[in-house]
């Protein structure tokens, strides 16, 4: 583990240099929450949080991303041509993202970036950017990163993970993506990385033992999945849901979107909006038929995708990073720590 | 209102044992401070798991909409408006409930408490008119006149104007409160100060529809801003249409708004959506005489012609 060490300040300083090279985007507090903003030339992003409100995903991912133009004014030469519009995607760093999240954009890749499909925007984003965490040394009462494989110092997903010890951070190198940033920020102090990494480790072990919330995902991959899908208990679950977007939109790992074109006039553009599994239009067909009529049958696709279907296609964990976003936002508690325990112990 | 649930659970045993009603609609405690779930009970020991606490702000009337079972439902004041609404645009019929009433005391508003503290809230308790916060190195407690949620500060109805049985003795109505007081502060301001606030207010809704989803009144099976053919407003977050979709949903409830204040609490971004309704409220008020919800006898203006409408248009 190489770790470098960065005195608070050269903090501002290295962070203005970065402007040369970089878009910068960090958390900002805005009204009584933090979310992540671009920061212009002198601002400062503020570490004063647990997480952002919104999950950074929509630095990569935006809600409305409009892909394509158009014209079909047939005085112009190509009119009824969908024209690609020119987009920004110089290099970018997003500084403060807490581990859960950047390990989130790898859950995402499994869907933007298969060996059959490759979604070109996502990919090109997700590759300009370069991501520098924050671990989290107070994790909140609704973080279970720890159970949803990830963690609040871990790495997957990060570029450079920056650790506060108080009299000056501690920057573990982990890609090339996030040497080069060093570089760029000019942090470039030595420090004994046996010493610091023995640092690290405590205030890592201390923050681990500060999560009070798990679940349980053992048993997930064994169950039969018509068994799940036919449970009683999603009447029960069910029960309070409003079908909103809250879970969705704030959730890291959920990538769902609709595709729209909106037209003026001759002109027009398509574009792409986050969509949820919880909106009947969702899955409504052009027949008039809609598969998921119910309500109930909504909130069970939500929880099967996250933590059965997923399970099962990738064999790599659940779909589900453990940041307690839906769980603190959800109008009417409806609690995926619950729902993922009441699936992993369904027919015991 | 804490001594209200051994009431709570006694009507609610009674009611399932003499299979007088096939579930009752009450609450459970929340995972996490200042928020409980709406939980329906079909045998006594579901009901084991009720709460009633100043949690309880969801409007249960929610849950009623085009239910078939005989159903039990705890409602307070604002609740009952609601479930008289339902009854009168026939979403549910008055023969399939029974109301156990509760005469409120005011829900608290979690935002407003979260703003009040630097670090995580991690337990909030109540005691009579105290509720009392702990968090990492803080702990204090609060007048609960202090933290209500905004409708309850200006709610002249806390007592249910329905029911079949009340858990309690009702509870005395707040008097002699400007109850527009917000309303009259936007309706003083230029049209170019309006603007602004209104665009500040919404500039961070992300369309999650969690407003109109836990309001009582949005029951249409499909909602405008979701009808596709023809599409009448644009999906994405441009300022125009999230605009479109407040504006419209509240003129939907005109005249049927209860100011119960589900809406508010409902949004992920703190947003107070009933700045809209409010003032259509206040206008049905001043221009018909009319509080939504308050009676089974009368149609709401917007649904009744009379010869003698102030407008001419409609003659
Ligand atoms: S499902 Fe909930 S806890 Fe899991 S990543 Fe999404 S928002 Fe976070
Ligand atoms: S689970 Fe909660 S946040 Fe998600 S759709 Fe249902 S009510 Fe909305
Ligand atoms: S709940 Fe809030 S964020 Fe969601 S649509 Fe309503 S106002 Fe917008
Ligand atoms: S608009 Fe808001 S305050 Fe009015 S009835 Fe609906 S949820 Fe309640």
């Amino acid at each position: 583990m190489k770790v470098i060490k960065i005195d608070k300040e050269n903090w501002a300083v290295g962070l203005e240099k970065l402007h040369a090279s970089y878009r910068l985007f960090g958390p900002v507090k805005e009204d009584n929450f933090h979310n992540f903003k671009e920061l212009d030339k002198g601002e400062q992003p503020d570490f004063n949080f647990s997480n952002t409100l919104l999950s950074p995903k929509s630095l990569v991912h935006p809600q409305s991303e409009v892909m394509f133009e158009y014209s079909l004014d047939e005085k112009q030469e190509d009119h009824h041509v969908m024209k690609e519009i020119a987009r920004d995607y110089s290099p970018r760093v997003v500084i403060g993202i807490r581990p859960c999240d950047a390990k989130a954009f790898l859950l995402v890749k499994r869907n933007f970036d298969t060996h059959e499909y490759k979604d070109p925007y996502w990919i090109k984003s997700y590759e300009a950017t370069t991501f520098v965490g924050f671990a989290c040394n107070t994790p909140a009462g609704t973080c279970f990163c720890t159970t949803a494989g990830c963690g609040p110092f871990h790495e997957d997903g990060l570029d450079l993970l920056i650790v506060d010890v108080k009299e000056h951070f501690l920057g573990i190198i982990i890609t090339k993506k996030g040497e080069n940033l060093l570089a760029a920020a000019g942090w470039n102090l030595e420090s004994d990385s046996n010493a610091a990494s023995k640092q690290i480790e405590r205030i890592k072990q201390e923050a681990e033992a500060r999560i009070t919330s798990f679940v349980s995902t053992d048993k997930l991959r064994i169950k039969t999945t018509m068994e799940l899908y036919d449970a009683p208990f999603w009447e029960d679950v069910a029960f309070s849901c409003i079908n909103c977007g809250t879970c969705t939109y704030l959730c890291p790992t959920c990538w769902c979107f609709d595709i729209q074109d909106e037209h003026h006039g001759c002109s027009g553009v398509r574009m792409r909006n986050w969509d949820s599994c919880m909106y009947p239009l969702f899955t409504q067909h052009g027949s008039g038929h809609n598969p998921r009529s119910k309500k109930m049958q909504r909130v069970r696709q939500r929880f099967m995708h996250k933590l059965k279907y997923y399970v099962d296609k990738y064999e790599n964990g659940i779909q589900c990073v453990g940041c307690g976003r839906c769980i603190r936002l959800c109008p009417v508690n409806i609690d995926i720590r619950r729902v993922c325990d009441i699936m992993n112990n369904f027919g015991d | 209102m804490l001594g209200y649930i051994d009431k709570i659970k006694e009507t609610s045993n009674r009611l399932l044992k003499e299979s007088k009603v096939d579930m009752v609609m009450c609450f459970r405690k929340g995972t996490v401070p200042m928020i409980n779930e709406p939980y329906f009970a079909k045998t006594p020991d579901d009901v084991d798991h009720f709460v009633w606490d100043s949690n309880c702000g969801i409007n249960l009337a929610n849950y009623l909409a085009d239910r078939e079972e005989k159903i039990g439902i705890v409602a307070k004041g604002c609740d009952s408006r609601n479930i008289v609404t339902h009854i009168i645009e026939n979403k549910i019929k008055r023969e399939q409930l029974y109301i156990i009433g509760v005469p409120c005391r005011g829900m608290i508003d979690k935002h407003t408490i979260s703003d009040m503290f630097e670090g995580e809230i991690k337990e909030v308790t109540e005691e009579g008119s105290k509720i009392t916060v702990k968090g990492d190195g803080f702990k204090e407690t609060l007048d609960k006149k202090d933290v209500l949620q905004g409708n309850c500060t200006t709610c002249v109805n806390r007592n249910p104007v329905i029911y079949d049985e009340l858990v309690a003795d009702l509870v005395e109505e707040q008097k002699d409160l400007d109850r527009y007081a917000d309303v009259h502060k936007i309706e003083s301001m230029s049209p170019g100060e309006k603007w602004k606030y209104f665009d500040d207010l919404l500039s961070n809704c992300i369309r999650c529809y969690a407003c109109r989803n836990a309001c009582p009144l949005c029951y249409c099976p499909t909602c405008f801003v979701d009808e596709h053919r023809p599409q009448w407003v644009g999906k994405s977050i441009d300022p125009v249409d999230t605009r479109t979709f407040h504006f419209l949903r509240a003129y939907h409830c005109a005249g049927r708004c209860t100011d119960c204040g589900a809406c508010e609490r409902a949004c992920p971004m703190g947003i107070n959506v009933r700045m809209f309704t409010r003032k259509l409220e206040k206008d049905c008020m001043e221009l018909f005489g009319w509080e939504a919800g308050l009676t089974l006898e009368e149609r709401p203006p917007l649904d009744t012609y009379r010869p003698e409408d102030p407008d001419d248009f409609i003659k």
